[in-house]
């Protein structure tokens, strides 16, 4: 057992956890963060997609230990939510553009392209399609994931949909 | 002003956005892996890593004296209780269907057969101690290639004495339906065209992105189960059945379903051991599988060999179609597996006028993972067919693929028009939808590209494949059922509650998994009854809250579960008109309702529904006698199926120097009657295309010669990401339906039933000039370079090798 301590989701949390636990895993079991969710077990689904120091990690190919000190951000932390609180734009915009059905892929699906919007703020219809290559949906045929995308990229410059 | 004074006069028909996403989009889901119970234990299975083996031992000593862990079963330990898993459809009075064990004993039947389950107090505990279990095998010869094991050579299960399941025929001439079709190609061969061909049908992971999850609670009056299952009522029945726990005793619970696509409407092994085992250690237990359990041993679809014969006048009209399938159960017969092709029996015939029509099906046992329904469950295999068919007769003829269709399709002045195959099609417009498709399509100006890149020897060649489809859904009217051996009703239940407050809490038998019930039934009912859209709440997926029902699967919800839900809120508003009446003091044949309001004829004075709803919660001042409920329910058996259709026109550019395919456009119009909600059609369209699409270019299921699944994992069985797809033109075209109220028709697995063959048309029709008659799917750059390369060395461009291992 190791001791690590981190924030999640703006929370300070120390446990002891196995050298061998996976952040998803760490996140599920410990924390009872369920809402990051676990797809497959070769990490090409990208459903456990958190932000680990700002930038988007697949949880199920990262070491708890690994998280040590940092900062992991999950889709229960990606906007004040609770209570009815504002939504995230992109989460807004996979609402308001259909981009989910099942919604297993989804919130995976989110962090990934709020990360991808960081680094490319206007990204093109194929950039988005390569950006978001590691993250898959068998519901919605990515049609609408790609123009929620779009839409919360023209939010973002604060253009009218 | 009343309630209803400011709600839009329709809800049928809006882009609403859906109810259900707030919860999806911030993480507070509920899939059943995300539950959590007092003193839970976990399951992990030890599964054989062969495809047929005699056990010849099982050491668990081991495993038992690990830390944490709590019990190992074998199947030496079960007892009556644990039940069996059932095969609900034998779909001939003989048909050979092998015992299914929930745990091997002495013989494991596929690579991924649970032979031993450990319990433990944590799931990595459970998940060590499996691999500490040693069980010795003996390999036995397997049955694996669907052709040689319908020859009986090797047996899957040698105690049966053959690999044949059932054989299931149906002829035009002998059901009065239609002609001879052997006259058909007699004539055919002496003075017209006769297409033969043998198409095969790869088989398929529905690979749902939640995988399978149960978690099973003892501890209550009722023992319940939530199970990430379409099917939580036939869940119910079954246990009940098999395992001698009274039905009354069980329940069963679908919360948030991560998708299904007909993956998730089994009973399966691991849930009658997470109900047996609960019942033994009196503790909640919880499975969750793996994506590697997942990909081996939840059900697989398709896999089947189609030998078609297409008989026509030289001028292409189609004067017979002969059908015979061999079709690959896997080694256990599945609750609704060998139904499968027989469910496409009714379809070969598509929406032809063709005379005369036999269709034969022969159900083939193997060592392999075990078939059953995925997304359009036999609809697809009978539309690539007939869709492949029609190209290539219009090709053999040197007609345009669309003329040649036109020719013999049923023009819209003839519904309601009765097939070949004794279905009555009740509306369509074919002629509406392909104008429609062809115009957004721009078909003519792509045909003058691809005349021109080839007039140029462009190395990347363009091709437009065509898929006029239809499919029947809605399952389905009982008595067909009964008549076909299904062991079920095909009817729907919905309940309508209405609240003190004026909310309306409404029950539907049918269970979502993403298809947007919450959403669209939320409008159904609203315009009902008049009331606002948000005060409608739909309770589903919990028997014991929607009491009746045969849950999601076949396209039904919407066509068998709406119309119940029409007909409850209609009952509502028949059981709330006295009390309006009494209130109004006025007769009860003077009291109209719309809009939510009850008023009396020629007066302004009225009563809103939730003010009556308040007077009977009351019941203060009612009429004489009267039950103080408005409440009301009903079942709804569907007088027939439901028949959408569609035209997909598809481009591909294939590159000829590398076998590589790329989408270039797909534009589809489908007629699926009354819409409800736009935007979770369009997104039902979509992801069906999705799943088509990579049939037809990705997918594979793939065994190699010992019977172990090579693409058992999202490395090798490829899902199409994001880049590998291309945004779809998708519109609709709309008759209603004419056998319900609304006129809906279902949409769930019209893309993927109508993509696949527009796919594989457009490939074909890049490389046909270089000879290539067909490419076993999935048409990857590999078997698409070697056809061309083929059929270039003057060989037939046949590339069936590796097909069907
Ligand atoms: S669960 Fe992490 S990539 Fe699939
Ligand atoms: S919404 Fe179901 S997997 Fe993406």
């Amino acid at each position: 057992m190791t001791k690590i301590h981190l924030t999640v989701d703006g929370g300070a949390v120390s446990e002891d956890v196995e050298p061998r636990m996976l952040l998803v895993q760490f996140l599920r079991e410990k924390l009872g963060k369920t809402g990051t969710l676990i797809g497959c077990d070769t990490s090409n689904c990208g459903a456990c997609t958190v932000h680990l120091d700002g930038r988007a990690v697949k949880s199920c190919n990262v070491l708890a230990v690994q998280a040590d000190g940092g900062e992991v951000t999950t889709i229960e932390g990606l906007a004040a939510t609770y209570d009815g609180g504002e939504l995230h734009p992109v989460q807004a915009a996979f609402h308001e553009c259909h981009a989910l059905q099942c919604g297993f892929c989804t919130p995976g699906m989110i962090m990934r392209s709020v990360d991808l919007l960081n680094e490319n703020p206007d990204p093109t219809e194929d950039e988005i399609r390569e950006g978001l290559e590691g993250n898959l949906c068998r519901c919605t045929g990515y049609h609408n994931i790609v123009r929620a995308v779009q839409t919360a990229a023209a939010a973002g410059k604060g253009e009218e949909q | 002003m009343t309630v209803t004074a400011d709600r839009p006069a329709a809800e049928i028909g809006r882009d609403r956005r859906r109810k259900e996403d707030r919860r999806l989009i911030t993480g507070s889901s509920r899939y059943t892996d995300n539950i959590v119970l007092p003193g839970m234990l976990h399951l992990a299975m030890v599964r054989s890593p062969f495809a047929h083996a005699r056990v010849t031992s099982i050491d668990a000593a081991e495993a038992k004296a690990a830390a944490n862990v709590v019990a190992v079963y074998t199947a030496a330990d079960l007892d009556e209780s644990a039940g069996v898993l059932i095969n609900a459809w034998p779909i001939t009075p003989d048909q050979v269907t092998p015992v299914h064990p929930v745990l091997a004993a002495d013989r494991v039947t596929f690579a991924g057969e649970i032979v031993a389950v450990v319990v433990a107090r944590s799931a990595a505990a459970a998940r060590d101690a499996a691999e500490l279990v040693d069980v010795d095998y003996d390999e036995l010869p397997a049955a694996l290639d669907l052709k040689e094991a319908v020859q009986d050579t090797v047996l899957a299960h040698p105690d049966l004495g053959t690999n044949k399941s059932a054989l299931w025929v149906f002829d035009s001439a002998a059901a009065g339906t239609g002609g001879n079709v052997e006259d058909a190609i007699t004539a055919a061969r002496a003075d017209g065209v006769v297409i033969e061909r043998e198409y095969r049908q790869n088989r398929l992971i529905p690979a749902f992105m939640e995988p399978r999850s149960v978690v099973v609670d003892p501890t209550g009056e009722q023992l319940t189960m939530w199970s990430a299952t379409q099917v939580p009522h036939i869940v119910r029945f079954a246990l009940a059945a098999t395992t001698g726990v009274p039905e009354n005793k069980i329940r069963v619970i679908a919360p948030d379903v991560g998708g299904g696509f007909g993956g998730k409407l089994q009973v399966t092994p691991e849930e009658w051991l997470a109900w047996w085992i609960a019942r033994q250690v009196h503790k909640p237990v919880k499975y969750t599988e793996t994506r590697s359990e997942s990909m081996i041993a939840a059900h697989h679809g398709r896999d089947q060999w189609q030998k078609l014969t297409l008989a026509a006048t030289k001028d292409g009209r189609v004067t017979g179609l002969k059908v015979e399938l061999t079709a690959d159960l896997g080694s256990y017969v599945a609750i609704v597996g060998g139904g499968v092709p027989v469910l496409g029996a009714f379809m070969f015939n598509a929406i032809y006028k063709i005379p005369a029509y036999h269709f034969a099906c022969q159900t083939v046992l193997t060592n392999k993972t075990w078939t059953d329904a995925y997304r359009g469950a036999g609809r697809p295999e009978a539309t690539f067919a007939i869709e492949r068919l029609m190209s290539d007769l219009a090709d053999e003829l040197g007609m345009d693929p669309l003329e040649l269709r036109e020719k013999n399709w049923i023009t819209h002045e003839e519904f309601p028009f009765t097939t070949v195959a004794g279905l009555e099609y009740d509306s369509g417009n074919y002629e509406a939808a392909t104008a429609s498709a062809k115009k957004f399509f721009g078909y003519d100006e792509l045909r003058a590209e691809q005349a021109r890149r080839r007039a140029a020897g462009d190395p990347v060649q363009l091709g437009i494949g065509i898929s006029t489809f239809t499919e029947m859904c809605g399952l389905a009217p009982s008595r067909v059922l009964g008549s076909l051996d299904y062991g079920a009703g095909g009817w729907e239940h919905a309940s309508v509650r209405m609240l003190a407050t004026g909310k309306v809490e409404v029950a539907t038998g049918t269970s979502a998994h993403g298809q947007g019930h919450e959403t669209a039934f939320s409008q159904i009912v609203a315009d009902r009854l008049g009331v606002p859209f948000e005060d409608v709440e739909i309770l589903h997926g919990d028997t014991q809250v929607s009491v009746k029902g045969l849950d999601t699967y076949g396209s039904r919800s919407l066509v068998v579960g709406g119309e119940a839900l029409v007909k409850a809120a209609d009952k509502v508003v028949e059981k709330a008109k006295p009390v309006a009446a009494h209130l109004l003091e006025a007769a009860v044949d003077d009291i109209e309702f719309q809009g939510g309001r009850f008023g009396v004829k020629g007066t302004d004075a009225g009563v809103t529904i939730q003010e009556v709803a308040g007077a009977v919660f009351t019941a203060h001042n009612l009429p004489d006698g009267m039950e103080p409920s408005i409440d009301a329910e009903a079942t709804y058996d569907p007088i027939n199926f439901n028949y959408p259709h569609g035209t997909h026109l598809c481009a591909v550019e294939v590159d000829t120097e590398t076998g590589q395919v790329r989408l270039r456009k797909y534009t589809c119009v489908d007629d699926v009657g009354t819409i409800v909600n736009p935007l979770i059609v369009e997104g039902q369209v979509h992801g069906g295309l999705a799943q088509g699409i990579a049939q037809a270019l990705y997918e594979d299921a793939v065994f190699d010669d010992a019977g172990t699944l090579v693409s058992g994992s999202f490395v090798d069985y490829l899902v199409p990401s994001a880049a590998d797809l291309i945004s779809f033109d998708a519109h609709h075209a709309s008759t209603p339906a004419t056998t319900n109220t609304l006129g809906t028709k279902g949409v769930g697995e019209a893309g993927t039933i109508a993509s696949t063959p527009a796919v594989v048309n457009a490939v074909l029709d890049a490389v046909r000039q270089f000879g290539v008659e067909d490419i076993v799917m999935p048409c990857s750059p590999a078997r698409v370079y070697a056809a061309i390369a083929a059929a270039r060395a003057g060989d037939t461009g046949t590339t069936t090798e590796g097909a069907g291992a």
